[in-house]
């Protein structure tokens, strides 16, 4: 090993960390350590006169190892890397001490974050001699990409991506891509109609030349990694062929069953063979098996003597398809909150209760009564209250803001002056109006004779007190900006539910190896510099997956999640980690122990050498081979044993 | 060419490492005709004292065997190793500790009290114990001292080369005397073995993945001949053990306990054992885990049968 | 002066180190007597590691992975699971007390979590007192 020349540098971070620990004494610290030949300390490591800083040092003081303690590695790692790369160093000849994120932020008592900071700084000295210089390999990327979700961020970055003229397969699990936004009336704040500016995207992508849609179908494996990822997808049987099948709807309309219809959240109905809605892409069928009669009792088969195209195949089965994608976008949406457990809002015990959903399909001209608000009796109802922060900003729920209930209940205020007489009430706890053009349209339904009540509603309630509540729901609360409790009773309740994680997020999480946060939405790779990226490389979220959040907003996210994937097409290759595990076939014994334990099968058995090989193509350097390995025949590349037995000793100084 | 001299000595040991020296057969003449043998108790009757007369570095090599356990073992370590001028550590006990290392669980007071106390053919109700001096009216007598804590050599003198085994195999024997004779030394602080590998290198039986629902002890199944012992649920040590043994027991059956040491560049042989072992466990399930690992009686004097005082823990705490 | 542990963490990078970092981003506070070494997952920590930690004078190690089933590697955290109860099993034998080693999981979003076990791990050690090695200490020898 040459002989180590080590220099330490020391980050003030402004009084971020300068603010606790005592820089001056760390870096006179440091200044002793073995093989360190210069500590310094600098306001901001990290700005251009601070990186200057340490490459100067590097070209005038010889230095071949570098030390920098500052902020988390996951912070600015990268940077310095880049830094001592430029001044000649490999960059794999860095380490970082974390003394702000780990130390001076969670420690109170200025001695003791300056000692800990000592210790991080001892370790990282001790760790950075035993450094070796590593290269990164790069592997093509494969150009195609899978789009897991086709709501409205995901039929926006297969387009984009389709556009550049790269091949996009995207996956719903619905028979219809459309998502939640399809199901929707107006948007606010503009009220354009929902179909009238998602059907035509979604046409584009049902018609596009790059776009292979896989609608009723469902991921069931994933392996590889960035660049050439193994995709297994699900294609469930439709009992439609679709090929065949030209989506004349027939078959729909002489189809003798009926079965409520999910898009219509239960407040219609559809055929057992049925398209979720007219304008379906693709415009083709599915018989649902739960509901035909044929495959509950055997008999009937109508819609396959009416269909001329001989497309319907009740013999159909589930079919599994192999993709090999270079990137892939999750876009999987969110699922709205089901109030039924708050029960005091009488949610599924008074028929006049409607989630916000519901009401979307009620006010939808396709939707089950023609766009007409009425009650469950057919009446027009002369008053409605809308109570906000249903499921949201409750701790019993969920403690985020959902983001857009504020302002689609301003929308259903507008929609419900224009198509009744009825007297509108918000029930609110803060109007949040933050987005363009938002508290303008907050302001304009002001004006348009909506009664806004600021408090959070107590009850929903059927029990009259006077005669003039007799009938009505009575929406019970306090007018917190009165003071007074008030009882306010109406015809119709909508509850602005929160928007929640999917159901199976969990399993969606542990498929892709992405992370959920504490809400259980996914974790972006970091909230505000790098909010599409997950902690896997190669694998973007966009739209509601990551978090609740409104249409431009989620096209916005899948328009930048599209572009991350094209900028990685173009480039069209990606460095792979450098710090992958390496087996010594001098030592490896051939015992086997370490071949069950890699999660990406990259450790294989040479037969005839009788020893293990790691492919380092496959390696995502986990290390937990090499933790395993009894021999110690594996290395770790910059994880090695003896840098983790230095680190330890540091720490303990 | 003049001949070498030989010290044999004994520490804390069992006898088996004399015997494995005597096992080289014929080699023995020409041992012979190389070397002059100047002292080795078991055999010749040669006093301290006058080992004690040699001048310093007179010995050309001593072949210690036997781990340091008692105040008259380190007295000789040292004395020995002013004499000599090659120290080897032979066999498991003077390399690591080995069988008597196991007493590192323990301290003097437990140990006395187990021996001179607790075992069921002890009737000692006035507990007496050993005692370094004793007057009688012939003077005083004195035997060592009984210390709390199994020492390897290499804790207690400077050593040049080590020959591992439980005792070291005749081949191995004579690799390292081989060296001495022809005077082709490897470098300081070598362990003289046959292979780097483990003994898994050594070993016919056919290896495969392993995932394993139950560990056995040997006495519990007869395990099938050509399979890996570890894949049956045996706990082998085969596959943190040096090799260069030829693998005799698990080619007679029965699983390798790990006498030749750590595999070249393991710190720990047991925590590599212990961590081989856990991580063939075929169970994500805590529960299952535990039930699993529960089958693993005695964890110490498995993973570190013949190296406990060469470990990074060395000994038990006692509290 | 009370005595203050000397405790080796081990974060793995993806779920339990951003969980230590984002303790610090929210600036809550925790006691300064863990430091961290960052391994790439729970999986990458071999018990020699916790073993030369105790040689060198630590008073307790703590291991930190994702959450079962959220491993970024799948289930590297899954061998470190198997790993730990036999090592726990073997320090036992070797008079160690259970709470001076600790595996447990801590997500990415939860520093608020990384906090409370840091600080139990401390009080807990903080109460066991100092490791010492009785090797060096042994009365005979």
């Amino acid at each position: 090993m040459e002989t180590p020349k080590i220099g330490v540098y020391v980050c003030h971070c402004g009084s971020n960390i300068a603010g606790t620990v005592d820089v001056q004494q760390v870096v006179e610290f440091a200044k002793k350590l073995d093989s360190v030949v210069v500590a310094r300390e600098y306001k901001f490591m990290c700005s251009d006169p601070g990186q200057n800083m340490i490459k100067e040092d590097i070209k005038n003081l010889k230095l071949n190892r570098v030390v920098v303690a500052s902020c988390s590695p996951l912070l600015h790692e990268p940077t310095f890397r880049h830094a001592v790369q430029e001044a000649g160093l490999n960059p794999y000849l860095f380490e970082m001490a974390n003394i702000r994120e780990q130390c001076s932020w969670t420690t109170e008592d200025h001695e003791k974050a300056t000692e800990k900071a000592k210790a991080l700084v001892s370790a990282a000295v001790k760790r950075v001699r035993y450094h070796q210089p590593l290269e990164t390999k790069d592997v093509p990327v494969n150009p195609a990409t899978l789009i897991v979700g086709g709501g409205i961020a995901g039929i926006q970055a297969a387009l984009e991506i389709a556009d550049a003229g790269h091949k996009v397969y995207l996956v719903e699990k619905d028979p219809s891509i459309g998502g939640h936004m399809i199901q929707f009336d107006k948007t606010f704040p503009t009220l354009d109609c929902s179909a009238c500016i998602l059907t035509p995207k979604m046409t584009s992508a049902g018609s596009h030349p790059n776009i292979e849609l896989m609608t009723y179908s469902e991921v069931e494996d994933v392996s590889g990694f960035i660049g050439n990822f193994k995709v297994r997808v699900r294609k469930k049987a439709r009992f439609v062929d679709e090929e065949k099948c030209n989506g004349c709807g027939v078959c729909m309309e002489k189809c003798p069953w009926k079965a409520p219809s999910e898009f219509d959240l239960g407040l219609g109905e559809r055929k057992a063979i049925y398209t979720p809605f007219p304008q379906a892409v693709p415009n083709i069928p599915v018989i649902d098996k739960e509901h035909c009669v044929y495959f509950l009792r055997g008999r009937c088969r109508a819609c396959e003597k009416f269909c001329e195209r001989g497309a319907i195949d009740f013999e159909q089965q589930d079919k599994i398809v192999e993709l090999e994608v270079g990137n892939i976008i999750i876009a999987t949406g969110y699922d709205p909150f089901d109030p039924t457990p708050i029960v005091k809002y009488g949610y599924n015990r008074y028929p006049n209760v409607y989630t916000a959903l519901e009401f979307e399909r009620l006010c939808n001209a396709a939707g089950p009564t023609g766009g007409k608000i009425v009650l469950r009796d057919g009446s027009e109802p002369k008053s409605v209250a809308i109570i906000h922060c249903v499921g949201s900003r409750d701790e019993n729920y969920h403690r985020y803001c959902s983001r857009v209930c504020c302002m689609y209940a301003l929308k259903y205020s507008h929609l419900i002056k224009e198509k009744t007489e009825a007297d509108v009430y918000q029930m609110y706890i803060d109007m949040r109006c933050f987005g363009k053009g938002y508290e303008e349209f907050y302001e304009r339904l002001s004006k348009e004779g909506v009664k806004f009540i600021r408090g959070k509603v107590a009850e929903v309630t059927d029990r009259a007190l006077t005669d003039e509540e007799k009938g009505k729901l009575i929406v019970c609360g306090e007018d917190t900006l009165l003071g007074t409790v008030i009882r306010v009773p109406v015809d119709m309740v909508i509850l602005c539910i929160a928007l929640e994680p999917r159901s199976d997020a969990k399993q969606v999480a542990q498929l892709f190896r992405i992370s959920q946060g504490a809400d259980g939405f996914f974790i972006e790779r970091h909230p505000k510099l790098d909010p599409v990226a997950t902690m896997t490389d190669g694998i973007f979220i966009a739209g509601c997956c990551q978090g609740p959040k409104d249409i431009p907003d989620t096209v916005a996210q899948a328009s930048a999640a599209a572009t991350r994937v094209l900028s990685l097409i173009s480039k069209g290759k990606v460095e792979l980690e450098a710090t992958v595990a390496v087996i010594d076939e001098e030592k490896c014994s051939g015992c086997r122990v370490c071949n069950i334990l890699c999660p990406y099968n990259a450790i294989t058995f040479i037969e005839d050498k009788e020893v293990s090989r790691v492919n380092e193509a496959l390696c995502k350097g986990c290390g937990t081979c090499v933790a395993a390995c009894p021999s110690a025949a594996i290395t770790h590349k910059h994880f090695t044993t003896e840098e983790i037995m230095a680190e330890i000793e540091g720490v303990l100084v | 060419m003049a001949k070498l001299k030989i010290a044999l000595y004994w520490a804390a040991s069992c006898g088996g490492c004399e015997i494995a020296q005597l096992q080289i057969g014929d080699k023995l003449l020409k041992l012979a005709e190389a070397a002059d043998i100047v002292f080795w108790p078991v055999a010749i009757d040669v006093k301290y004292k006058d080992v004690e007369a040699m001048p310093d570095k007179s010995i050309d090599v001593c072949l210690f065997n036997g781990a340091i356990r008692n105040s008259e073992q380190e007295h000789m370590a040292k004395m020995l190793r002013e004499k000599s001028k090659v120290m080897i550590a032979y066999g498991s006990c003077a390399y690591e500790g080995c069988i008597p290392g196991l007493a590192n669980l323990f301290n003097r007071e437990l140990i006395f009290e187990r021996a001179y106390v607790e075992t069921p053919s002890t009737d000692n109700k006035e507990r007496v114990f050993p005692q370094t001096k004793f007057k009688v009216p012939e003077g005083e007598l004195t035997i060592p001292e009984f210390y709390d804590t199994v020492k390897t050599l290499r804790q207690t003198v400077d050593v040049d080369y080590i020959v591992p085994g439980c005792p070291p195999e005749e081949k191995t024997t004579w690799l390292a005397l081989e060296a001495l004779i022809t005077g082709k030394l490897p470098p300081k602080g070598t362990v003289i073995s046959h292979s780097v590998k483990a003994v898994c290198d050594d070993c016919p039986r056919k290896k495969d993945v392993k995932k394993v629902k139950k560990f056995y002890r040997t006495f519990e199944i007869i395990p099938a001949p050509e399979v890996c012992l570890l894949e049956q649920g045996l706990l082998c040590a085969g596959v943190a053990t040096r090799g260069g043994c030829g693998a005799p027991c698990p080619q007679a059956n029965m699983p390798c306990t790990g006498c030749y040491g750590p595999v070249e560049g393991v710190i720990d042989q047991g925590a590599h054992f212990l961590s081989a072992v856990a991580s063939v466990i075929d169970s994500n399930d805590p529960e299952e885990i535990q039930r699993i690992i529960d089958d693993i009686r005695d964890p110490v004097g498995t993973f570190y049968r013949y190296s406990l005082p060469d470990s990074l823990l060395r000994r038990a705490r006692i509290r | 002066m009370s005595f203050e542990p000397k405790i080796v963490g081990f974060c793995c990078n993806w779920c339990s180190y951003r969980g230590a970092d984002l303790a610090g981003t929210a600036r809550m506070k925790c006691s300064p007597n863990v430091r961290i070494i960052r391994v790439m997952c729970s999986g990458r920590v071999e018990p020699t590691f916790i073993l030369k930690a105790f040689e060198l004078g630590a008073d307790g190690v703590l291991v930190l992975g994702c959450h079962p089933g959220d491993c970024h590697y799948v289930e590297g955290n899954y061998k470190a699971a198997r790993r730990m109860p036999l090592l726990k099993k073997m320090l036992a034998q070797m008079g160690i007390e259970e709470d001076r080693v600790r595996l447990d999981w801590v997500s990415a979003s939860e520093g608020d979590r990384f906090v409370a076990i840091v600080d139990e791990m401390t009080e807990k050690v903080r109460a066991l007192g100092p490791f010492k090695n009785n090797f060096k200490e042994a009365k005979y020898g």
